[in-house]
């Protein structure tokens, strides 16, 4: 009786030999806030140190780093804010172009399965720096159609370019979580008369939405610190305007290190807390399978 | 009155007095392993038969080419007269007909108990979906699971899931049930549950085959019995006899370990 109600739990007494297992448990003492503040606090801390030592041996009737950062404040936050931009399109137009490669390479034809897996392969294995060179000089700066000009700034292109590698990644994870299944969901669909696609679709995928989700957001994060490769081939992001303030300043050699440190202050504000949210729905998720 | 024989045929020309399932010399093999190597047997409209045997004889292959799920490399398959083995195989056809039950229950994780139990009549048939919910809560029922209706599989024990796919197998109203070991991955208290309701359904006339390594039960609910051994049938007959007389040496040996 006591099974039948408390199943899926754990046992009401641990045995004392799985104590070792409690390892884990320091790790819960930290609320994950209070830890991204910590982090945050002491990367702030290490650029006011840098800027204020570097203030000291300024001259007189120069700013401090950090009012450099305050003057420049709302042009560096568009910069980051494009940056987010250029990430959240390519993930979302990689996203759907990996899902529909990973689908083919799982397809039960033959040739499509092939030219998917190259694809991916090709996608994966490239540096994502080249992919972005190969997406700038290959793709047209305007496209005519029906007479209609449509125009492909750098930025467009260099979310294509971001897009492809993402799409190979998400096109291995579908993969992948598809086949971790038990292959007695397909046996169980086939044997009460589903298709193929309708197994795929109301069957299969569903269950992976869950498995698909922790290294998504992983594949997102890398993204979004790749978007600054994007200066490279001369997309006015963060970087680039870090570059232009710094220049603006007089090119002041004191405020390289703060102008930059303020830089992956942004970047980590913003991943570490999907970082910490990813990590906590993968232990979430591993516990319950 | 004399029926008029053409009535009561189906479109392959199988008549209800002919064998439900008739496997002919039926051949299987994965690489090298020679699973099946000519098996035969007959399986008549509400008999109940037991496939027992050692694990790797090939029972679980035997009946899952029955539905297709494996197709097999020679001999005939014929239910209710459809051809198995017909590259040009209507599997919709085939599978509405033969209900299958696992070891390891494989409901969806994603879907709660009546959905489950109502999704394959719902999409596949595309049966209507108030009436497939009436006959699914009835189903339940049947299989003694009132109020787990909106329950998720991953919060029923593993009997209560095996009882939730027998009545999700059920729901497409099948001719035949394949049964295979699926009580193996119970705790010992709840195949009781299971055998109770599979007893249930022969009772009410249902066709049924089983894989199982419940002896007792096989003896008791089972109209004939096969013992399989290296993918060939050893020996088979009424639960009575083959329990009390096994004349084979393999099933004298087998018979006097499991029993």
């Amino acid at each position: 009786m006591i099974r039948d109600t408390s199943a899926p739990a754990a046992p009401a007494h641990p045995l004392p030999v799985l104590l070792p297992f409690r390892l884990t448990a320091p790790q819960r003492r930290f609320p994950p806030l209070r830890l991204t503040l910590l982090h945050a606090l002491g990367i702030v801390g290490l650029g006011l140190l840098i800027a204020g030592g570097a203030h000291a041996q300024a001259g007189v009737n120069q700013l401090s780093a950090f009012g450099v950062i305050i003057k420049w404040f709302p042009l560096l936050m568009s910069g980051f804010l494009f940056n987010i931009l250029i990430s959240v399109l390519s993930m979302a137009l990689g996203t759907v172009a990996g899902v529909g490669l990973g689908l083919a390479s799982i397809s039960l034809s033959t040739p499509l399965r092939r030219i998917a897996w190259g694809l991916t392969q090709f996608f994966r294995n490239a540096p994502w720096l080249v992919l972005l060179f190969f997406a700038m000089f290959m793709i047209p700066f305007e496209f005519r159609i029906f007479g209609v000009t449509i125009p492909f700034p750098d930025w467009v292109k260099a979310v294509i370019g971001f897009a492809l590698p993402v799409m190979a990644n998400m096109s291995e994870i579908v993969r992948g979580a598809v086949g971790s299944l038990p292959s007695g969901q397909w046996e169980a669909a086939e044997s009460l008369a589903f298709s193929r696609r309708q197994t795929m679709w109301m069957i299969i995928l569903p269950q992976c939405l869950k498995r698909m989700l922790p290294p998504w957001m992983n594949l997102y994060t890398l993204v979004t610190m790749a978007t600054v490769q994007a200066s490279i081939v001369g997309v006015t992001e963060m970087l680039t305007l870090i570059a232009q303030v710094h220049a603006a300043e007089g090119g002041r050699p004191d405020l390289l290190a703060p102008l930059y440190g303020f830089a992956m202050l942004c970047f980590f504000i913003y991943c570490y807390p999907i970082e910490l949210w990813t990590r906590r729905l993968e232990r979430r998720f591993h516990l319950h399978q | 009155m004399a029926a008029d024989p053409s009535v009561s045929q189906n479109e392959y020309g199988w008549t209800p007095d002919q064998p439900l399932i008739r496997l002919v010399d039926v051949h299987k093999a994965f690489g090298s392993l020679q699973v099946l190597r000519g098996v035969s047997l007959d399986v008549r409209k509400g008999e109940v038969i037991c496939i027992i045997g050692p694990s790797g004889s090939g029972k679980s292959t035997l009946i899952r080419c029955i539905n297709a799920l494996i197709p097999v490399d020679s001999g005939t398959i014929r239910v209710e007269g459809q051809e198995v083995n017909d590259p040009d195989l209507d599997k919709l056809a085939l599978r509405r007909k033969v209900g299958m039950v696992f070891q390891q229950y494989n409901l969806f994780p994603h879907r709660t108990a009546l959905q489950n139990v109502m999704m394959a009549p719902v999409h596949v048939l595309k049966q209507n979906r108030k009436e497939v919910e009436v006959r699914a809560r009835a189903l339940m029922a049947k299989v003694r699971l009132q109020g787990k209706e909106d329950v998720y599989p991953g919060q029923l024990s593993g009997g209560q899931q095996q009882r939730v796919a027998i009545a999700r197998s059920l729901a497409m109203r099948p001719d035949v049930m394949l049964f295979d070991e699926v009580t193996a991955a119970l705790d010992p208290e709840t195949v009781k549950e299971v055998l109770v309701t599979i007893r249930e359904l022969a009772e009410e006339g249902m066709t049924c085959i089983l894989v199982t390594h419940e002896m007792g039960f096989a003896r008791e609910v089972a109209d004939h019995v096969y013992f399989t051994d290296k993918g060939l049938i050893v020996e088979h007959g009424p639960p009575a006899d083959f329990f009390a007389n096994p004349k084979d040496e393999r099933t004298k040996a087998f018979l006097g370990q499991v029993l």
